[in-house]
């Protein structure tokens, strides 16, 4: 799995255990229903191999569940801003299919691919969360979680902002209003543009992939429904005429199945990776929020620091005896104007980094995909190809 | 899969299947083109083939199809890459001769019986066209009267009846029709042809005027009307009946059928039944009248009679004299009931398949659209290098995903006309509901006449036991017995006929049957391979469109990471 979405260029070599370079292999496997009723839910078994000292052992079994990933998630995203955490796949909005098992799986899957693009960052993998999370016992693990209580979500409405700030950008200016705390780096603007874009794309083609994979089981199930109907009419021909239409019934019973199988593949392997894009370019836009918050403290305290300085100088010359208070306060913010600048600045750099890594690591992906979704169709094709060709020589010889 | 890179046609594993069927298809073409003479309006299929062998028709260069040189006089065989054009004229081609139905529209487009069986090379082309609308010579009291809709109806044939105009020994002509004077015509040839299985017409539409406006709906009804009258002209019997050469050929209005007005209808029927059964002023009815099956009106007491006939067959009480003893014939019944319902599932869930083609086709080629407009975003916008490389991706996958849908959509076509025999022959059961009514009526006749017969009989004797009591007779009641006596004869005669055309009815039948067997087992055969090598063709094409994309993007395979 991992060696279809591997970073180039990470610091790991995930599946590699007999050499002596460092590795850390991950695996979300056994997914295990637990609990009863409305609170049942899902466990998974996540084994971790690795030779890095910072493990204690080379191997680890923990159980996990989904609200575990979303903890660690969580986690990321507040200490590694800047960072294209990946993404998660999403909540189950239907309570009929959180069981269901094409939904485990496809979660499972998801789940698995998220925990190796983690363990694979150069950055990400050194977190503590990460080995808390594939090293602490289930006790731990549910205190942790119980604790944080969300606190570290993103909340919608700062995504809202900065929609509305890429939306209405020639509005205010046409009305006149000034937006102060906005970047007007030209170029970033564009990315932003850019990101907001290519979700409505995506979405779209993600769209029509999931109507594909319903096509192919409608056209499936028509085709057997065809075949079974001729079948009884070639029962009341008799004689070779008859036994024709016997192996084109036989014929669609086989095909249908081979579509009900594409269809699933189509699924998982077409559908799905175009889900994960989409939620990818969710997570950028997450970043973009942070970045926008942290721009926007910059400015703030900038502001405040200067004004203290005024504030300073003019109480040096009025001689106030508050100046050395006043000066400490000064060099304080200023500290933390600093601070705050560097942070920010430490987005724009990781950001630029991680855009590099991320248009790079989706041509990957998206060509897999692609290869996987044409070779597809073209074996189905062949398939049909195939089987309506094999009752040729059975219809040449009974011509009435 | 590996091996991609070279897949040109001379890769084995492809090619193995590939050829030997080719040839086979070849040469089923080759087989089929002398049988195109006889095709309906094979000419406007022939234009329809040279113009498609003219067209230009790009594909990308490794197409399999165009390496096979026999295929070379059908195609032209310049291609370019990454083109969104017509699939090789090929397909068209090839899989269209197996539906012995031409691809022009203004030819019928479907029929149960194959034209392969004329021996004398005799053909008849009906094309219907040119609907006028055309107003009512008024009797009517209300201004602007009634406006109905008329059809130009053209015949072109070599038949000897029909005459001809010149040397060549063909005549051809036309004449205007309302769809009243087709729903006659199909009433006359049901009472002259009974026991055949006759093509159902088609159907009246109780329509207000401003429907009979509607350009879609006058267009229905031509296509119906054209294919309803090529069916007639293709059935062996029916094409040579006078009411059917009439009918295309006469010019002029076409005589109303006798008045519809029921009060005088029902007087009618009351004069002339006696005559009609008591054998009064004989020669004003023959026999052969007497047969006919009793029509509204006119026959009232005749239908009384045949009514309480049947009803005592029902219940039993007297034995019929004469029963349908022919077990072939129940047989047959059953067994064709099956059929029916058999071919009625099989049209549902044909329709069922067609429509599933449609929408993956329609599918495929909204998933092209998408990848386009994400390929033409990405390239616009690129500022890696690495966007640009997803971009073509994206869009190789497009292109074939647009090529692919067209493919469906193509192949769905020819399934439809395919698949249509089926809804054919299912309309045509229709037909045989009718024959076997013909036959059981004139069955009720025969059964009628022999009760009458026997309680006439009974009369007789009642009467003769009577006045042989009395000495040199009464003369009342001899003139009585007189008269019975002449009645039980015209009833003899009545009955006579009517079994000669019981048993004319029961040959129609089975001949009927016998040849609808016949043309059922070629045409569902037909059907089958037709459809078979339509979805072969197709489901080549579209492997090889993906095949090419696989090739193309093989580097992101597996094995080779």
């Amino acid at each position: 799995m991992l060696a279809k979405r591997s970073l180039s260029g990470s610091g790991l070599s995930p599946r590699s255990p007999s050499s002596s370079q460092p590795f850390l292999s991950v695996s979300v496997t056994d997914p295990v229903k637990l609990g009863n009723g409305v609170q049942a839910y899902i466990s998974y078994r996540v084994i971790t191999k690795t030779n890095l000292p910072e493990y204690r052992g080379q191997e680890k079994i923990v159980i996990r569940r989904y609200s575990d990933f979303v903890w660690l998630r969580d986690r990321l995203a507040e200490k590694f801003k800047g960072i294209f955490i990946p993404p998660l796949p999403e909540k189950s909005a239907v309570e009929k299919f959180r069981f269901s098992a094409e939904f485990i799986e496809l979660r499972r899957q998801a789940l698995d691919t998220y925990v190796n693009r983690v363990a694979s960052h150069p950055q990400l993998q050194q977190s503590e969360d990460l080995r808390s999370f594939l090293q602490d016992d289930e006790e731990t693990m549910e205190r942790a979680r119980s604790q944080d209580g969300g606190i570290f979500k993103k909340k919608p409405a700062d995504l809202m902002q900065i929609f509305k700030d890429v939306q209405s950008k020639v509005s205010d200016v046409v009305l006149g209003k000034e937006k102060p705390l906005e970047e007007a780096d030209p170029e970033y603007e564009k990315m932003k543009r850019y990101v907001f874009e290519l979700e409505d794309h995506l979405a779209e083609a993600q769209k029509q992939a999931f109507r594909l994979v319903k096509r192919h089981r409608e056209l499936g199930q028509a085709l057997s429904d065809f075949g079974k109907a001729v079948k009884l009419l070639g029962d009341s021909e008799g004689n070779q005429l008859g036994k024709a239409f016997s192996d084109f019934g036989s014929q669609s019973e086989m095909l249908s199945f081979k579509l009900q199988k594409e269809a699933q593949d189509l699924l998982m392997n077409f559908e799905e990776p175009l889900k994960d894009y989409v939620r990818a370019v969710q997570s950028i836009k997450a970043t973009m929020t942070d970045r926008a918050n942290a721009f926007r403290q910059q400015c703030e305290l900038a502001e405040t620091a200067k004004l203290r300085e005024i504030n300073l100088e003019k109480l040096i010359v009025m001689r106030s005896d508050k100046v050395p208070e006043v000066e400490i306060e000064c060099k304080e913010l200023k500290a933390e104007s600093e601070e705050a600048t560097r942070r920010f600045e430490v987005i724009v750099r990781l950001m630029n980094e991680e855009l590099v890594r991320f248009q790079e690591q989706k041509t990957i992906d998206m060509g897999v995909t692609f290869h996987d979704f044409a070779k597809g169709q073209a074996q189905l094709a062949n398939d049909i190809a195939n089987a309506w060709r094999s009752l040729l020589p059975k219809l040449e010889a009974c011509s009435p | 899969m590996m091996g991609y890179e070279n897949l040109e046609v001379e890769e084995p594993t492809n090619n193995n299947n590939l050829f030997p069927p080719r040839e086979e298809m070849e040469n089923l073409v080759i087989d089929e083109g002398p049988n195109t003479q006889t095709f309906i309006s094979h000419s406007d299929y022939r234009s329809v083939m040279s113009s498609l062998a003219e067209t230009h028709h790009p594909l990308a260069g490794d197409d399999p199809l165009s390496s096979n040189s026999s295929s070379k006089s059908f195609r032209n065989s310049s291609f370019t890459e990454d083109s969104f054009l017509e699939p090789p004229a090929y397909a068209d081609v090839v899989f269209s001769p197996f539906t012995e139905k031409p691809i022009s529209g203004n030819g019928n487009s479907s029929q149960p019986t194959q034209h392969l069986s004329n021996s004398s090379s005799e053909f008849i082309t009906i094309i219907v066209s040119n609907p006028q609308k055309e107003q009512e010579i008024s009797n009517s009291l209300v201004p602007g009267g009634n406006t109905y809709v008329t059809y130009l109806i053209t015949t072109r044939t070599n038949m000897a009846d029909y005459g001809s105009s010149d040397f060549s020994g063909s005549a051809e002509f036309s004449v205007r029709r309302r769809f009243r004077d087709v729903v006659t015509l199909a009433d006359r040839l049901a009472d002259s042809y009974r026991g055949f299985l006759i093509p159902p017409r088609p159907d009246k539409n109780v329509v207000e005027s401003q429907v009979m406006q509607k350009q879609e709906f006058v267009e229905q009804r031509r296509l119906a009307l054209e294919k309803y009258l090529t069916k007639l002209a293709s059935h062996p019997v029916i094409k040579k009946s006078e009411e059917l050469r009439v009918f295309l050929q006469v010019q002029g209005k076409l005589p109303l059928p006798s008045t519809t007005d029921m009060a005088s209808r029902m007087l009618d029927g009351a004069v002339k039944l006696p005559k009609q059964l008591f054998g009064e002023s004989v020669s004003a009815i023959t026999a052969q009248e007497a047969v006919q099956p009793a029509k509204g009106g006119r026959d009232l007491l005749r239908i009384f009679k045949e009514l309480k006939q049947s009803v005592a067959n029902d219940w039993g009480g007297s034995k019929p004299p004469v029963v349908e003893e022919d077990k072939e014939f129940m047989e047959k019944k059953e067994k064709l009931r099956d059929l029916e319902q058999q071919l009625s599932a099989a049209s549902q869930q044909a329709e069922g398949l067609v429509k599933a083609q449609q929408d993956i086709g329609e599918t495929m080629g909204e998933l092209g659209l998408a990848f386009i407009k994400l390929a033409k975003f990405e390239t616009e916008e690129a500022v890696y290098n690495s966007q640009r490389t997803r971009a073509a991706d994206a869009k190789r996958v497009a292109t074939a995903a647009v090529k692919a849908s067209r493919f469906y959509r193509e192949a769905n076509a020819q399934t439809v006309k395919h698949l249509d025999t089926l809804h054919e022959y299912l309309g045509l059961m229709q037909a045989v509901h009718t024959a076997f009514a013909d036959r059981s009526n004139a069955l009720l006749t025969v059964q009628t006449l022999l009760s009458e017969l026997s309680s006439l009989r009974s009369r007789v004797e009642k009467l003769e036991a009577a006045s042989s009591k009395i000495f040199g007779g009464d003369k009342t009641r001899n003139k009585k017995m007189e008269e019975l006596k002449e009645t039980i004869r015209v009833t003899e005669e009545a009955k006579d006929c009517a079994i000669k055309e019981y048993e004319r009815i029961k040959e129609n039948n089975r001949n009927e049957l016998e040849r609808l067997d016949r043309e059922r087992q070629n045409d569902f055969h037909n059907m089958l391979k037709g459809f078979v090598i339509n979805q072969v063709g197709y489901a080549e094409k579209i492997a090889n469109v993906w095949t090419k994309v696989a090739e193309e993007t093989s580097e992101y395979a597996k094995d080779s990471i």
